[in-house]
């Protein structure tokens, strides 16, 4: 099968120790990172809707706004993907608190933020934006398969797609099954084809039956990875960091994808 | 401007609901114009409310190598894929392709969060979860699809769309994708969700729950009814089935407004139906009937059934079906979708049950009791929360030769 080729436009990164995508690459050559704000600031919301959006929103539109900003592309006009393996954990761990015992105080708001599309919500009506959105799962495997899904809309619709993969943090008892230790989220910004603002082309290819090889991470990244499973985006975003290499992603549970990044011209 | 996309054949599907197990007991409700819905019974607290539950699920088991998947949620997707034939379909496209050129794209809104919820409701002395509910991947939201992926031994892509009452629409549109980019032969696409605390007290919270069988459409309607289902279809390029029902287009996008109110004048809705006519190459006048979303919730309907007056003739006909099934949320995509297919291959636009006195807002189009008639182009609205829009499009095999 030919593979699938999509142009990386943007890049966001945020965790409790990186504020973007340049502190991602200051990591990688080793220079201490300068911490990151407690929260991810998220500046893309208006004031009062940052006060009142739940975490799992918050990670998403910071990332998702930091590689929209470098692909100098238009908001309003992308087509959306929003991958997470959990969702929001914090109001999981709410709603099933107060189901078990108060089921009648389940608070309205935050049953409307715990779905999963939420992220995809709050960013298009931040951002007027009325094209589709999507918000998708696979497990340990969210991100590749979120990539492979994004990937596909760009090329099927000729058009550039944001993709952002967040996780929060696990929370109470829902913590102990599904060992988020800490929060990480990122974001692509890729298009069908190249143009002056283009950071790399991605080659794309399926490979069936091969999980276990998975790319392992630069050391220097193991236990960020470990943490969250938004994290296994790191070897690629290492890449790009980088600037051209080949890794390995989970886009199934049973199914390999290798990733070729290659420099443009 | 969207170029229509090659049609792809639905070569099998199925569903099961509160109206019962698969396609025949589908076609003998809507044509007897029976409803699914019942008074609440669900709920371990009390609510008073009404529900569209499916019979005998508490006592349908998994086959003992998938017990690892055991909750309500997955008892419901094992059920559902053992009506219609709709397993050996796989199996025989499994054979045909390879499992991992068949992807899998299933929707769902909150999968096996009944399990967790359970797993809080019996926590140990230590506040942990209970041994038998110490199993991670029935708590996260690809529950069902993993589950699904392990049943039908299926290794291509697998993938879960949540979102929200849209998910199991827009899963038409990603297997469409990948299989016009070439990256699998076939697609598993549908969708399941059951019902739990979180959706029945949180609509409820919403105060969207009618106290009452749901009204979709009615001038006194005054919220929805919650319901259950599963459903699953198999694409595949029409040679491979020349003479089954098509995927002509689907059409995605997004109000840019709330997170639980729709844009008030539909301006998502209406972007994706758009998108859906031209994908399918039709004409408005060529749609014979539309599966509403039609949630009887008070803004849905107003909204919906201006969308409709506006957008078509009288002669394509217009009903939702959530007063026989209950909103079903994340597998209503799915659900309807099969509805629009029996209206296809029987002939049959199903009444708008439970609309007694029209909302003035709806035009002609509506059709408020059965009608027999050829269906050969027929739509199916799906709208989710976070202002997440999505329009199906099928047709008979012949219409599009």
């Amino acid at each position: 099968m030919s593979g699938l080729q999509v142009c990386v436009q943007g890049i966001g990164v945020w965790s409790p120790q990186l504020a973007d995508f340049a502190a991602l690459r200051n990591a990688l050559q080793g220079q201490p990172a300068a911490p990151a704000a407690a929260h991810p600031p998220a500046v893309r919301l208006p004031a009062n809707e940052r006060r009142r959006a739940p975490q799992s929103v918050l990670l998403a539109i910071e990332v998702a706004d930091q590689a929209v900003a470098m692909s100098g592309l238009d908001a309003s006009a992308l087509a959306c993907v929003f991958a997470s393996s959990h969702g929001d954990q914090p109001i999981m761990d709410y709603m099933c608190a107060v189901l078990a015992g108060a089921p009648a105080e389940l608070s309205p708001t935050r049953f409307h933020n715990s779905v999963h599309n939420a992220p995809a919500g709050y960013w298009t009506i931040a951002t007027g934006c009325h094209a589709p959105s999507n918000a998708v799962c696979a497990q340990r495997a969210s991100f590749g398969a979120g990539l492979l899904e994004a990937a596909c809309l760009a090329l099927a619709d000729a058009r550039p797609v944001l993709l952002v993969c967040s996780d929060t943090a696990g929370s109470g008892p829902l913590a102990e099954v599904t060992g988020c230790s800490a929060p990480f989220a990122c974001a692509l910004v890729l298009a069908p084809q190249p143009d002056a603002c283009t950071l790399g082309r991605l080659d794309l290819h399926l490979c069936p039956g091969s999980i276990l090889d998975a790319s392992p991470a630069p050391p220097v990244l193991a236990d960020w990875v470990a943490s969250s499973p938004s994290a296994t985006a790191l070897p690629l975003l290492a890449l790009l960091a980088q600037g051209a290499g080949r890794c390995r992603l989970m886009a199934a549970g049973s199914l390999g994808m290798d990733v070729h990044l290659e420099e443009c011209a | 401007m969207l170029q229509p996309i090659t049609p792809l054949a639905i070569s099998a599907f199925t569903a099961t609901s509160a109206l019962g197990r698969g396609l025949d007991a589908h076609r003998h409700a809507l044509q007897e114009a029976r409803s699914g819905l019942r008074a609440n019974d669900f709920s371990h607290a009390a609510l008073a409310c009404w529900v569209g539950r499916v019979d005998g699920l508490e006592e349908a088991t998994l086959p003992v190598a998938l017990a690892a998947w055991e909750c309500r949620n997955n008892r419901l997707a094992w059920l559902g894929l053992n009506q219609d034939g709709f397993l050996a379909a796989v199996h025989a496209a499994r054979g045909r392709y390879g499992a991992a050129r068949v992807a899998l794209l299933l929707g769902t809104s909150t999968a096996s969060i009944g399990a967790t919820e359970e797993a809080y409701r019996r926590l140990d002395a230590d506040g942990g979860f209970p041994d038998d509910m110490l199993r991670p991947p029935i708590h996260a939201p690809h529950s069902l699809a993993g589950f699904v992926a392990d049943a039908l031994q299926l290794e291509g892509p697998c993938l879960t769309v949540s979102t929200a009452c849209s998910s199991s629409a827009k899963v038409f549109a990603s297997a469409e994708r990948m299989i016009r980019l070439g990256l699998v032969d076939a697609a598993v696409v549908g969708g399941v969700d059951t019902l739990c605390e979180s959706v029945l007290f949180g609509f409820n919270a919403l105060e969207l729950v009618s106290r009452a069988p749901c009204r979709p459409f009615d001038r006194t309607r005054d919220g929805i009814s919650i319901g259950e289902a599963a459903g699953f279809a198999l694409l595949e390029r029409v040679d491979a089935a020349p003479g089954a029902p098509r995927l002509l287009g689907y059409g995605e996008a997004s109000d840019a407004h709330h997170m639980s109110t729709p844009h008030p004048e539909g301006l998502g809705a209406e972007l994706a139906l758009r998108d859906a006519l031209a994908r399918a190459g039709l004409q408005p006048a060529e749609v014979d009937y539309v599966n509403l979303h039609g949630t009887a919730s008070l803004k849905n309907d107003e909204v919906e059934a201006a969308l409709i007056a506006r957008g078509f003739p009288p002669s394509t006909r217009a009903s939702s079906t959530k007063g026989f099934t209950g909103h079903t949320l994340g597998a209503a995509g799915i659900l309807e979708a099969v509805i629009a297919l029996l209206a296809i291959g029987h002939g049959l636009v199903p009444g708008n049950l439970g609309g007694r006195e029209p909302d003035p807002a709806c035009g002609r189009q509506f059709a408020w009791r059965n009608e027999a008639r050829a269906v050969d182009v027929a739509l199916s609205n799906s709208f989710g929360f976070g202002g997440n829009n999505a329009c199906l499009a099928f047709a008979r095999a012949g219409r599009c030769a």
